[in-house]
């Protein structure tokens, strides 16, 4: 079987990978193309595998199967291009650094080792936070920010890594509606020059308004596309299966959509 | 008079002028400051424990190569092979907890008892046999509780190197190591190797063991590991203070308590070295400027003080809706009590409160007024906790995760045009608030 083939300008093609936890596999034959510059939502439900999709991407779960590429490289080669916003929980906020501490450290694989945070990159890290709209708060301990906060500063560390592609894991779970418009409004100017975001989502209300692309996935890839191609009732009942709360939120959402668009 | 005798004695051992404990103490002091910088990233890092396992591996290394080298015919109590088998099961117990946790569904705690006791059992019988081979084994035991007299130059020798590497790594790799501890996968994700860097912070952990092992014994190393490293947290919000401070609480800890114990018969250092610590962590937990208890004792009575302010105001104000049309006048104290659940002590304490902050006019008699920058204060209150209200009732669904209570103006947290909405309507339910501009300069305190 012949390997395929994909040009350096995709930020991301996935082949065949399959991730295993305990022999028991959570992700199946997943085969991805992400063409560049797409705000891209990976959407399904709870256990679908949506945040290991992005960690076998970043090479911090094993592969069963598959091979991702990074810009035509493997992850390795090219994870310079890379940011990633894990998901908020993944951490303990109680950590004795500061916010601008947080940020600073998206520039610790340009700094290089043993070497201190210089002056330099605390202005990088500064401008993060300030695009994050939390530079105000650059001096205060992480325990001390709300969880929206927390949030952008999660973020602002990924802008720090000046990457191409972005993987967010569920950046808009349990934030604030100030959190929510900024981490909007990031992912539109990290669009409009020309990155490639790939975020978790959970909320199906709002997938149509923040996402161009799509990424259905229950274990393997329900449907991937553009977004007014994929979010359709018929996909979601696919990836959500029959679970009714879950077809009533999606049923919801469309009907919304639905209005919205004829409005 | 032997109480002034004792005092001068003291005085001599701390300043290191007694040649016989010299020794003793400059190798306390070497050790606190190594085993509070490793133990501070061990702490960081969630692995507290760990060092205890790891001491306790210790032992059946030491009886073991006792017996070996005796049995070969060599010196069974030369420091260096006995310091050498230490490490080599001390090791070995460290990568079994690793192993068992890998390879089982075993969580971290069990396996560290498990390793911890088996290892400790172990090496009591090889201990046992040890004593069988004759008297060369009898000071095999100081390594279980401790024994600062048995301490000779090889130990300073040692204790030296590591306290000199031990800064050297904390210097060159806190970022490293702070980045790990804080975000491990995001690390994995930047490419550094974080086995790699996990091995160098174990690898001091385990060479600050075993060289104090003989000096304070297996059971209590871990008491120098940890608590000088959380007394450090209580202080500073910063772990480039942290470590450095853990370093100089384990320092003086170690002198302190060595020197005491120089000065009483057989008294063991380790033990008192721990005690000082254990008080040194008792004050910095009451008393520490960044986290300590009394901190956030008082941190919180500003927010009930914040809380019971804006309760009375805007109690105030729903008054004045009520009884005088929303103009600022003088109000009798009664209409106030019955709003709220307040007791007349605390409704005492918030008038006063609110009188020292100028938000209450002095009035005589059981009325009270709003000053001119209270009545501003009270209308904002009431409109932002109405906007929030009507808020909560309107976008029920997705309501709770936005709402901020204390943000100075809705508008930043909810966005001109919905605040414009929800007004229009407070309005039409005849509860709007004509916000008038704050004359006193104290908004800016709370504006975000």
């Amino acid at each position: 079987m012949s390997v395929p083939t994909h040009p350096p300008s995709v930020p991301l093609a996935i082949d065949d990978l399959t991730v295993a936890y305990n022999e028991k596999p959570v992700l199946w034959d997943i085969d991805l193309d992400i063409p560049e510059g797409k705000l891209v939502g990976i959407v399904g439900p709870n256990g679908a595998g949506k945040s290991t999709l992005i960690k076998a991407c970043l090479d911090l779960v094993p592969r069963a199967s598959g091979r991702v590429m990074i810009y035509g490289e493997e992850y390795k080669k090219n994870r310079r291009m890379v940011g990633y916003v894990p998901q908020r929980e993944s951490v303990d906020w109680d950590f004795p650094v500061s916010a601008l501490d947080v940020v600073a450290m998206g520039t610790y694989g340009k700094i290089g080792w043993c070497k201190p945070v210089g002056k330099k990159y605390k202005q990088q890290a500064m401008e993060a936070l300030d695009r994050v709209g939390l530079a105000d708060y650059a001096g205060r301990q992480i325990s001390q920010l709300s969880g929206g906060q927390q949030q952008r500063v999660f973020l602002a560390r990924a802008l720090a890594q000046d990457a191409q592609l972005y993987f967010m894991d569920e950046p808009f779970a349990a934030v604030d509606a100030a959190t929510e418009r900024a981490i909007v409004t990031l992912l539109h100017e990290l669009k409009d020059q020309g990155k490639t975001c790939l975020v978790v989502h959970h909320d199906l209300a709002t997938v149509n308004e923040y996402f161009d692309w799509l990424i259905l996935l229950n274990l393997r890839v329900v449907k991937a596309g553009p977004t007014h191609e994929v979010f359709t009732a018929e996909n979601l009942k696919a990836t959500y299966g029959g679970t009714l709360s879950a077809l009533a939120e999606a049923g919801e959402a469309l009907k919304q959509t639905k209005g919205a668009i004829t409005s | 008079m032997m109480l002034g005798f004792m005092w001068s004695d003291l005085w001599e051992v701390l300043l290191l002028q007694k040649y016989n404990t010299r020794l003793v103490v400059v190798c306390t002091i070497l050790l606190g400051i190594s085993a509070g910088l490793a133990g501070s990233f061990l702490l960081l890092r969630k692995r507290s424990l760990m060092s205890d396992t790891l001491s306790h591996a210790c032992l059946p290394g030491i009886g073991l190569m006792f017996i070996m080298v005796t049995l070969a015919g060599g010196n069974g109590k030369s420091l260096s092979l006995l310091l050498l088998g230490a490490t080599i099961t001390g090791l070995l117990g460290v990568i079994m907890v690793t192993a068992i946790r890998n390879t089982s569904r075993i969580k971290d705690d069990a396996a560290m008892g498990i390793v911890l006791s088996v290892f400790f059992g172990l090496g009591i019988v090889m201990l046992s046999l040890a004593q069988t081979m004759g008297g060369a084994a009898a000071g095999l035991e100081s390594f279980i509780y401790g024994k600062t007299a048995s301490m000779v130059s090889q130990d300073l020798h040692y204790l030296l190197w590591i306290t000199g590497a031990t800064l050297i790594l904390c210097i060159a790799l806190q970022k490293e190591f702070s980045l790990i501890c804080f975000d491990e996968n995001f690390a994995r994700s930047l490419a550094w190797p974080v086995h790699f860097l996990d091995m160098v912070m174990m690898g001091l952990v385990v060479a600050v063991t075993v060289v104090g092992l003989q000096a304070v014994g297996l059971i209590l190393i871990i008491a120098f590991m940890i608590i000088p490293a959380a007394s450090a947290r209580f202080w500073t919000e910063k772990y480039r203070y942290m470590w450095m401070l853990a370093g100089m609480i384990g320092g003086v800890s170690g002198w302190f308590g060595a020197s005491v114990s120089a000065l009483l018969p057989r008294m063991p250092a380790g033990a008192v070295i721990v005690l000082v610590s254990g008080v040194a962590f008792l004050f910095s937990m009451f008393f520490g400027t960044a986290r300590g208890v009394l901190k956030i004792k008082s941190r919180q009575s500003r927010m009930r003080k914040k809380i019971g302010r804006q309760h009375l105001l805007r109690a105030v104000y729903e008054v004045l809706e009520r009884e005088e049309n929303g103009t600022n006048s003088p109000i009798a104290l009664d209409l106030l009590t019955n709003k709220r659940s307040w007791s007349p002590k605390e409704f005492t304490k918030l008038v006063s409160q609110a009188k020292r902050e100028d938000h209450l006019e002095p009035v005589s008699g059981n009325r009270l007024q709003l000053s001119e920058s209270g009545f501003a204060e009270a209308a904002r209150y009431t409109r932002n906790h109405r906007l929030w209200e009507l808020y909560l009732i309107r976008f029920a669904d997705v309501a709770t995760r936005h709402v901020d209570r204390d943000a100075d103006h809705v508008e930043h947290v909810l966005g001109p045009e919905l605040v414009r909405q929800l007004e229009i309507e407070l309005d039409q339910t005849a509860h709007g608030i004509d916000l008038p501009d704050s004359p006193h300069a104290s908004i800016g305190e709370y504006s975000i």
